[in-house]
């Protein structure tokens, strides 16, 4: 199975979630930002970093890369899509997740091995999960304040389109501690903290972020 | 040559962490009876041609889409006076 990772100019983690993929056995592909063509993988992942220097707004400029016309339509289509972290917040800006993501609310950037509770084990992404285990990954961010309105906040909720929640106190005032959130077909999955650096025992604080790439990878094979 | 001005602010609901560092810093310098601070952004785009109510309206939709982000934030558009010809 071929996973695809995007590489934007001022993309950070592309190189991490392109070895997270090797390492839960999948086929590692490198998409460019200017190419409007998704090389026939089975899942992309859009990475975290600080696309376009988070210029104008995280993720708004990304957004209008050539690339992301194909993964929106593909999205569409049932494709599945992570985004992480700055990933996340191109998400939100191409209206495939909704809300969107501001700064940090005690204005600091956030880094830190962070405790988390999987909400959702049925979406492409956390299917590796049972739901409420908790797990612990890096999360960093400056940008990292999960906000939407009331409406969309109880639709999430009672659609069970929360994935990931923060456990063990908000490390950036995110609304109802939301970590992560679906779309409704569950095949577009964006979460603030960082799966793919939580893969190895040796630069690590666990191995629980495989499950990510695992699932997507158990997914294909069932389908 | 015209000058359109767009204003984007955080929806007064949206917790403006930067204003809030602004604000902070007041006291500090002698600036007092400040209430709050909100902070935005200004774009000025040098438009050619007239700006008829056709293109103010495509600017608009350009402020929608690419320099606003509608759930969290609200603009105006304006043309800066003795500019509009």
């Amino acid at each position: 199975m071929r996973i695809g990772v995007v590489t934007f100019p001022g993309s950070l983690d592309d190189v991490d979630a392109l070895r997270a993929v090797r390492l839960a056995a999948g086929e590692a592909v490198s998409l460019w930002h200017g190419d409007a063509d998704l090389h026939a993988v089975d899942a992309v992942v859009l990475p975290g970093g600080f696309s376009y220097g988070d210029y104008l707004r995280c993720g708004a400029i990304a957004r209008f890369a050539p690339v992301m016309g194909e993964v929106v339509v593909a999205a569409e289509q049932g494709l599945p899509v992570l985004g992480i972290c700055n990933g996340f917040q191109i998400l939100c800006e191409s209206h495939l997740l909704p809300g969107a993501l501001i700064r940090n609310d005690h204005r600091k950037f956030s880094c830190r091995d962070q405790r988390l509770r999987v909400e959702r084990s049925t979406t492409a992404w956390t299917a590796a999960y049972e739901p409420g285990q908790q797990i612990v990954i890096p999360l960093k961010n400056g940008e990292g304040g999960y906000v939407a309105d009331g409406t969309t906040l109880a639709m999430l909720e009672a659609e069970g389109r929360v994935v990931l929640r923060y456990v063990g106190g908000n490390p950036n005032g995110s609304v109802a501690a939301i970590a992560g959130i679906s779309n409704a077909r569950g095949n577009v999955v964006g979460v603030m903290p960082h799966p793919e650096h939580a893969v190895e025992e040796l630069c690590g604080p666990s191995t629980d972020g495989l499950g990510f790439f695992t699932s997507v990878l158990a997914r294909a094979l069932a389908g | 040559m015209a000058r359109v001005v767009v204003d984007v602010m955080l929806k007064p609901e949206i917790l403006d962490p930067q204003g809030k560092a602004v604000h902070d810093a007041l006291p500090r310098l002698g600036f007092d009876g400040i209430a709050s601070v909100r902070q935005g952004k200004r774009f000025e785009l040098d438009v050619e041609g007239e700006v008829s109510q056709q293109r103010l309206e495509q600017l608009c939709e350009l402020a929608r889409t690419l320099l606003s982000n509608p759930v969290i934030e609200d603009f105006t558009v304006h043309v800066a006076p003795d500019t509009a010809r």
